[in-house]
């Protein structure tokens, strides 16, 4: 037990292809390890216990509110965050189409939405099924608005972007699905 | 109230009234908007084109900085307890192991807090802020369910969480009321707005209703709601000797940092108040008791705090809106044209606040008829202030008032868009003023033709499997605000680049984006060589972004700004220009210059003035004129809203299928941010409807859902495609011809829903939310 703690200590944590230590203090979420002590101030708390989905970001590819997560529990994994979502030729095709359908106003939601999207898109390229899918069977879910409504519904924005947030999700994604 | 204190406000009232009927009489050129503003005339500028938002690349890569995100060496974090009784004191308050806990830097309680005055109360003068004009930790009083009993400062936020839950305290508590329905037995006090009662009659309402041969009269009744702004309310807070820095989530710095000078006394240029962004307001973003005590605990401490509500401590901290009780009695003749509109009711509000929940106002200005009764009554409880939410008094209010006017359609069997279009008055329903510009007929027949109004069916017709399906439609309408105060300075320099500086705010609404535009235009420039600053409290003006005003206010003062430049500019020019000898009044900017107006050949780009003059810059300050428009004429907006919704058969849910709003808000700035605005009210307004409450206990006075998880919002499954169209007929009156566009987007929804599930199911609710259970 001692012995695997000081192994857990000396790991890292990839966040945004850095290596980043695991925080000393066990209590510390994911989220003020990122926001406090790293200075990624993109990721945004809007609730602390994972109703509202402004901490989202992507562990190894998949979605999760960091909120809910303690840091230390991501020892070896690769972090993404919304500022590792551009690359040196500019924004991430999502990032942009925001900006194409006005997917936001105060923005403070909107980087757990774009990270969240970024997931979701995975998941429904891999054919992971949601409430609203009709063939529970099937391995190909189609896309389509209301998968993309019913998947995007843990993301709460109180300006009230929706129309613009799904519309530049469809956007982005859809034709990669068809 | 005293005799001397009812005799106060009488006097008070009677000035006020010679004051208004002067300016209603006195001749239109003599007023702000008496000659149209020359922007409104302009075509081919940058107004009205669709620009995305200037901070988007900022907001989509989180790079845009809020409040709780300044850092400032040696900060420490701050963490709240809040009392669990009602009114009372504290016995015991231990904190000793708290103190003693890993990180902790301070706690505290009343027994250590610096001497400070209370908050000035909002509206209590020119620039006082306060959400409470309750002493804050200076004494062991308790006065709400939930008020801050002391401060943990840590090293970490984790430090300060823990340490709090180490602190014991205990009561003894005092008779408290917190029962709406208790309070209500004991008797009602007339609502008092701004010293004012909310209470007005013309000709006589009940017996002209009494006398009427249609008539429908009935309860609504509206819960409490909070804003919950996604980005909770926070401060970054540091003393520089006797300077005090605060980093805000904030619509209102100037008030704020006004109202901690008093509070701390020091003036109020001793105080610094930022807001860059704010992640959502809505109202609620203003100044509460956490930037005091996060002021207080950071001199305590020394050092340097960052005061972060927990999404509890937003709800025990910052008020919402209150509850409404409306009693609405429509009396009309039998072509359904209105003889008596009665709209009265009771808001439970507290002493230490002055915000009954105007509900009336709707009623004001929507209808014509030559009998009209408003009253508001309060009830005083033992609660968290109340204030001021999205639309306060239209949001509610036009629920009460768009369903009693779909009741008295169905009850004639009159089309509700016929009964609402032959109910518009000619001139101001109450005072008698003339409008600015009125066009909400265009408004409901051209989104009755979009949204396919004629294909309404009979109520309970129409099926789609186990869905019942409705339509139904309200009346949207909030009026236009400018406050007074507004001031901008504009600095040119010799490259011809502009710097407009205004204490305004950017809560998403797209202020910066939409102003760009704005000065833009005004100065003949490109958008590219505009910089709009605000969100600092150094810059001029008081400019609340509230009441919708903002945008008038800052084109206002703008307007005045814009003047003096004209002004400076022609002395820099001298005579050796091609404007030599031309006044003001004769010079208009235009092509990154000045030019004659008859005669744009006459030209000087501002690059050669100030080149010839030997000055990189020019740099001028304007206040906006009082707002005396708002008096001369009746300026309101107003919407034509259309819904589809679907209740299932078997659990009784709602769903809004598609929505259409159709508004006439004078002229639209920039369509891609209004479109924004608009569907982000209406959204507000689907919750209002469907899903949203404060809930509140009436043994205690403690808010039992103090979470996202338990207070719902709509969510992505929640909303439709909502379709938004307008007029786009300018106001003269208005500066750009534009009326405030912030909060007419919730008014009316919550009556649109439920005049369409009426439709749908033949059943009348008239208790919001509209929760399942109410159409099982
Ligand atoms: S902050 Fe994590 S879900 Fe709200
Ligand atoms: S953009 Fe403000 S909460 Fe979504």
């Amino acid at each position: 037990m001692t012995a695997d703690r000081s192994a857990a200590a000396i790991a890292a944590i990839r966040i945004n292809g850095v290596d980043c230590p695991v925080p000393a203090d066990p209590r510390m979420s994911l989220l003020d390890l990122l926001r406090e002590t790293l200075h990624l101030h993109g990721t945004k708390k809007g609730c602390n216990q994972g109703a509202c989905g402004a901490c989202t970001v992507l562990v190894d590819g998949e979605r999760i509110v960091s909120c809910l997560s303690l840091a230390v529990q991501h020892a070896g994994r690769s972090v993404t965050t919304i500022e590792g979502l551009a690359d040196q030729h500019g924004l991430h095709p999502l990032q942009q189409a925001f900006i194409e359908h006005d997917g936001f106003q105060c923005g403070y939601c909107t980087p757990g939405q774009i990270c969240s999207a970024v997931g979701m898109a995975a998941e429904l390229k891999r054919g992971v099924p949601s409430h609203v899918t009709q063939d529970l069977a099937s391995d190909h879910v189609a896309f389509s608005p209301d998968e993309v409504r019913e998947r995007m519904s843990g993301n709460l924005c109180r300006c009230g972007a929706h129309n613009g947030i799904i519309d530049a999700i469809s956007e982005t994604y859809a034709e990669a699905a068809e | 109230m005293s005799i001397a204190e009812e005799a106060k406000l009488a006097v008070r009232g009677a000035i006020q009234g010679v004051m208004e009927k002067a300016i209603e009489l006195a001749p239109d050129s003599w007023m702000p908007g008496g000659k149209p503003d020359s922007l409104i005339a302009t075509k081919h500028g940058s107004i009205g084109a669709s620009v995305p938002r200037i901070d988007s690349p900022l907001k989509v890569q989180g790079k845009a900085p809020f409040a709780a995100e300044f850092e400032l060496p040696g900060m420490v974090y701050a963490a709240l307890m809040f009392s669990t009784v009602a009114k009372g004191r504290i016995a015991t308050l231990d904190t000793a192991q708290a103190e003693a806990a890993p990180g902790v830097v301070l706690v505290m309680t009343h027994r250590n807090a610096p001497r400070m005055e209370s908050m000035p109360v909002f509206l209590s003068a020119e620039k006082a802020g306060g959400g409470d004009n309750l002493p804050i930790m200076q004494d062991d009083r308790i006065h709400w369910n939930g008020q801050p009993i002391a401060v943990v400062l840590a090293e970490t936020q984790e430090q300060a969480d823990y340490a709090v839950a180490l602190i014991r305290a205990s009561y003894e508590q005092d008779a408290a009321t917190t029962s709406f329905a208790t309070a209500k037995r004991k008797g009602t006090e007339p609502g008092l707005f701004m010293g004012q009662p909310l209470k007005t009659e013309k000709g006589s309402a009940d017996a002209a209703f009494k006398a009427s041969a249609a008539k429908v009269e009935a309860t609504y009744t509206t819960p409490r709601h909070n804003h919950n702004a996604i980005e909770p309310h926070a401060a970054t807070v540091a003393w520089d000797g006797d300077r005090l820095i605060v980093h805000d989530a904030s619509q209102a710095v100037a008030h704020t940092a006004w109202s901690l000078g008093k509070i701390f006394g020091i003036s109020e240029q001793q105080v610094h108040v930022t807001s860059p962004f704010v992640g959502g307001g809505f109202g609620g973003k203003c100044l509460w008791q956490h930037q005091v005590l996060g002021a207080a605990a950071a001199k305590l401490a020394g050092r340097p705090v960052r005061i972060a509500l927990s999404r509890e401590g937003v709800y025990r901290l910052i008020g919402g809106r209150t509850l409404t009780e409306q009693r609405l009695a429509i009396g009309a003749d039998q072509d359904g044209r209105f003889n008596a509109i009665i709209h009265s009711g009771t808001v439970a509000t507290t002493r230490q606040n002055g915000m009954p929940e105007p509900f009336i106002l709707p009623t004001m200005s929507s209808y014509g008829s030559p009998n009209i009764k408003l009253d508001v009554e309060v009830v005083y409880l033992d609660m968290l202030a109340n204030t001021f939410m999205r639309a306060p008094g239209e949001s509610v209010g036009t629920f009460a008032l768009e369903s009693a006017i779909d009741e008295l359609a169905v009850s004639l069997g009159i089309d509700p868009v016929e009964l609402r279009i032959l109910n518009q008055p000619s001139e101001d329903p109450l005072k008698g003023t003339p409008f600015s510009s009125r066009h909400i007929t265009e408004a409901w027949r051209a989104g009755a033709e979009k949204f396919g109004w004629s294909k309404r069916s009979a109520p309970g017709t129409v099926r789609d499997g186990e869905w019942q399906i409705g339509i139904g439609c309200a009346t949207a309408t909030y009026p236009y605000h400018r406050m007074p105060g507004g001031a901008a300075r504009i600095t040119l320099t010799r490259d011809g680049y502009a710097r407009v500086e205004i204490a305004a705010h950017e809560m998403g609404m797209g202020t910066a984006t939409a102003h760009t535009q704005v000065v833009a235009d005004r100065l003949g420039l490109s958008r590219d060589q505009v910089t709009f600053a605000y969100g600092d409290s150094l810059m001029p003006g008081v400019v609340l972004a509230g009441g919708s005003q903002q945008t008038a206010s800052i084109g206002a003062s703008v307007i005045a700004a814009h003047h003096v430049l004209i002004k400076e500019l022609l002395k820099l020019a001298g005579n050796d220009s091609p404007l030599a000898g031309l006044g003001t009044d004769e010079v208009g900017t235009l092509n990154g210059g000045l030019a004659k107006l008859d005669d744009p050949s006459r030209h000087e780009s501002y690059v050669s003035i100030l080149t010839r003059s030997g000055r990189d810059h020019v740099a001028v300050e304007g206040s906006a004129s009082a707002p005396l428009e708002t008096m001369h004429w009746s300026m309101h907006s107003f919407g034509a809203l259309f819904c589809e919704i679907g209740v299932n058969s078997v659990t009784g849910e709602t769903r809004v299928r598609r929505f259409l709003g159709s508004y006439d808000c004078g002229r639209i700035l920039n369509p891609k941010t209004a479109a924004s605005q608009f569907r982000g009210g209406i959204i507000m307004g689907l919750g209002l409807a469907l899903m949203e409450e404060t809930q509140f206990d009436d043994r205690n006075g403690r808010v039992m859902n103090p979470s996202l998880a338990e207070y719902h919002v709509p969510v992505h499954l929640d909303v439709p495609p909502i379709d938004v169209i307008w007029t786009d007929i300018p106001d003269p009156r208005a500066p750009m011809g534009a009326r405030g566009i912030g909060e007419i987007g919730i008014t009316g929804v919550g009556a649109a829903v439920a005049n369409a599930v009426f439709n749908a199911t033949g059943k009348r609710v008239r208790d919001l939310p509209l929760t399942l259970d109410k159409l099982m």
